[in-house]
């Protein structure tokens, strides 16, 4: 009996890390051994290719379109939450009134799924139905606002549509986070006669690290994952204009019966969440120790 | 093995005359509109009637993507339905898999051979062996024009390139939409390809259907692009996105002057409570008279056990007979792809369909649709439809565009 209570954590732990185990990393060593097949409708292993699949990838001017766009997107939807989310946050930190109702009214797109905040969108940005419309209708008919039908333009329009989902959750996160800072130095910061600015400068935001932490990696991995918005906001169009890895890894591995290619590219997804996260994480958690 | 195959035939014959023997097929298909649905029930009456119980496998959306998706995993678990809807590559992909039955023995009591148009019979047969039983023949290169805008303005059904682009002037200058355009990448290769036959059907044989390098980097297929690039010009700034049936839409309600899509187009046309050839007009595409490229649904017949074969003949046989066709593709707005079906029930649309095809089987002009999967293997037609729609959505130039295909499809191939 106290045997089997010694052990009562650990069998506990058991089945999820079984499941974690085959469902997580089982998966995406499958994953790898696929992307070095040549399967095409259906996973072949009896076929190999090699690394070719990989330089095929890498040469297909799709990819590149959606390296691109990961890039803009990446920096601009990481980089705007966290900027929006922050101003918002430190503006609802002034002890304001109706502070709890305003803190519902931005959180509350967290609520929505990214398909509804796309077909949203879409109806708000489609010249023939939203902004650009209402503008004409109110009387300023030189009013312009067609990004999302322009092939160079509409990557700006899913960004948009992203960071207006998540800021609020970014902002949660730092509210959160800012009144947990200790007040007693920021009183004896006062003391010393530290202005407003500087004191969110050199003490608040610096205290700020873990929630940028948890706020980077969240978003992050979003980001990479980032699919549906773009189904739902452009198809990936015009053209193949707005098209993400995870757009291309679907498209190639679902509609065009390039499996293979497929798996390559959801690998090197995989690397490139390896490589934006993992330094981060590791200097992080270091420091703290 | 073959003993069997006899027997089950017998067998189904035999059944014709005394429903007795209680079996079931399992369809997996996409025909989830009103109109398409009701079609397929017919089938399964039929088969009910003959003592085949039909187990529905409906999966909507996304042009069949969906319900591949689900076939796949069905097969990869080894598990395959009975029967699958298919288009013509689709068929083929799976054949060189191995995982199709048999339907020789119910194709030869049927006589498909002598029905069935022999481009069709190319994606039915695999190794000479009959492997799905193909129900309809659509159209993709249709012009379809509003007879309001057409009878205000004088005009009529373009026949050639320069008619097409003298009509749209008019029609612009008039203030209405000249060409209803839906932007997404396969409604560009459906004009794209329409472009090309029209061009020459030896151009689409070489450049589409051989995928011949010379013939992709030659005149031609810079003419084509220089033409689509036009098209692009009559297009109201908007297109970007926009579904085919939104696209019908704008050609039904009189504000736009034309479309160029398949005859499917025709389904949304009749749900409006309009007569095609009447208020919308349709015509083939210029330069296409006397061609004819199709896309035909296939039911795909899996390698099913033998307990379940005998089932799976009588549904190839319930779907090849002339009166399914016939029900079928009144409500689906294709053609029957049995040629004895009489077309008298059709409109004048489809009886042209069935005139044209007859010519274009004689004259050898008869393609299979690139952009509606009987063109060429999943992979290779996607590279056509990503340059296709790359061009058409940015300002590069024919001759790169010729360049850039010629490129992705030996990539592809």
């Amino acid at each position: 009996m106290r045997l089997l209570r010694n052990y009562v954590p650990q069998l506990t732990l058991l089945p999820s890390l079984i499941l974690v185990a085959i469902t997580v990393y089982g998966f995406i060593a499958l994953t790898m051994v696929l992307s070095l097949t040549r399967s095409k409708m259906l996973p072949r292993f009896d076929r190999w290719e090699g690394f070719s699949n990989y330089l095929k990838v890498w040469n297909h001017p799709r990819w590149e379109v959606a390296l691109e766009n990961f890039a803009i997107f990446g920096i601009l939807y990481i980089g705007g939450t966290l900027l929006i989310g922050l101003v918002l946050a430190i503006f609802l930190d002034q002890r304001i009134r109706i502070e709890g109702s305003l803190r519902t009214i931005y959180l509350y797109p967290m609520a929505l799924s990214f398909i509804v905040t796309g077909v949203a969108w879409q109806w708000i940005m489609s010249p023939d139905l939203g902004l650009e419309r209402a503008f004409h209708i109110w009387g300023w008919e030189s009013f312009r606002f067609d990004w999302i039908k322009q092939s160079d333009l509409a990557i700006y329009c899913v960004v948009i549509a992203g960071v207006w989902q998540a800021s609020g959750f970014v902002m949660a996160l730092f509210l959160a986070a800012l009144r947990g800072v200790n007040q007693e130095i920021l009183s004896a910061a006062r003391m010393d006669g530290a202005s407003g600015p500087s004191i969110y400068w050199h003490i608040i935001i610096p205290a700020l690290r873990p929630a940028f932490l948890t706020a980077i990696v969240v978003q992050g991995h979003l980001a990479i994952k980032s699919y549906d918005l773009v189904v739902a906001l452009t198809r990936g169009g015009p053209g193949f204009s707005t098209e993400l890895p995870s757009t291309f890894m679907y498209e190639f591995t679902f509609s065009r019966n390039e499996m293979a290619l497929g798996a390559s590219s959801a690998v090197m997804m995989l690397v490139l969440v390896m490589v934006l996260i993992v330094p981060y994480l590791y200097s992080e958690l270091r420091n703290e120790r | 093995m073959k003993l069997t195959k006899t027997f089950a035939v017998l067998a189904c014959t035999s059944a014709l005359a005394a429903p007795a023997i209680a079996d079931e097929v399992e369809v997996l298909h996409w025909w989830t509109s009103g109109g398409e649905a009701a079609a397929v029930s017919v089938l399964k009456s039929d088969l009910e009637g003959k003592g085949t119980g039909w187990v529905d496998m409906a999966v909507a959306g996304g042009g069949g993507d969906a319900a591949m998706t689900t076939l796949r995993a069905r097969v990869t678990a080894g598990d395959p339905p009975t029967a699958a809807q298919m288009l013509g590559m689709t068929v083929r992909e799976w054949a060189d898999e191995g995982f199709l039955g048999n339907l020789n023995d119910v194709a030869a009591a049927e006589g498909w051979d002598d029905v069935i148009p022999p481009a069709v019979q190319a994606f039915g047969k695999y190794d000479g062996n009959w492997v799905a039983a193909p129900v309809n023949m659509h159209r993709p290169h249709w012009v379809w024009g509003s007879a309001k805008i057409f009878s205000e303005l004088g005009l009529e059904m373009p026949s050639t390139w320069d008619e097409f682009f003298a009509a749209a002037d008019k029609i612009q200058e008039a203030g209405y939409v000249a060409v209803a355009q839906g932007g997404q990448a396969w409604q560009e290769a459906t004009v794209w390809e329409a472009v090309v036959l029209g061009i020459s059907p030896d151009l689409y044989r070489t450049a589409i259907i051989e995928a011949d390098d010379a013939a992709l980097r030659s005149e031609g297929i810079v003419e084509s692009f220089e033409i689509m690039r036009k098209i692009r010009g009559y297009v109201d700034p908007n297109f970007a996105g926009r579904d085919w049936n939104l696209a019908t839409a704008m050609v039904i309600n009189g504000e736009a002057g034309m479309q160029i899509m398949g005859d499917w187009a025709k389904g949304e046309v009749i749900a409006a409570g309009l007569t095609p050839g009447v208020e919308v007009l349709c015509d083939v595409a210029p330069g296409t008279q006397g061609s004819f490229l199709f896309n035909t649904d296939f039911f795909a017949m899996f390698d099913v056990g033998d307990d379940k074969q005998m089932a799976q003949q009588n549904m190839a046989a319930s779907a090849m007979s002339v009166n399914f066709q016939e029900t079928f593709n009144l409500a689906k707005g294709s053609i029957p792809a049995r040629t004895d079906v009489p077309g008298d029930k059709f409109d004048v649309c489809a009886q042209k369909s069935m005139a044209d095809l007859a010519e274009a089987t004689a004259s050898n002009t008869l393609f299979g649709s690139l952009a509606h999967g009987h063109g060429q293997p999943a992979a290779i037609q996607a590279a056509y439809t990503d340059v296709v729609t790359q061009h058409f959505n940015s300002d590069m130039s024919a001759e790169d565009a010729a360049a850039a295909l010629a490129d992705a499809v030996m990539a592809a191939k």
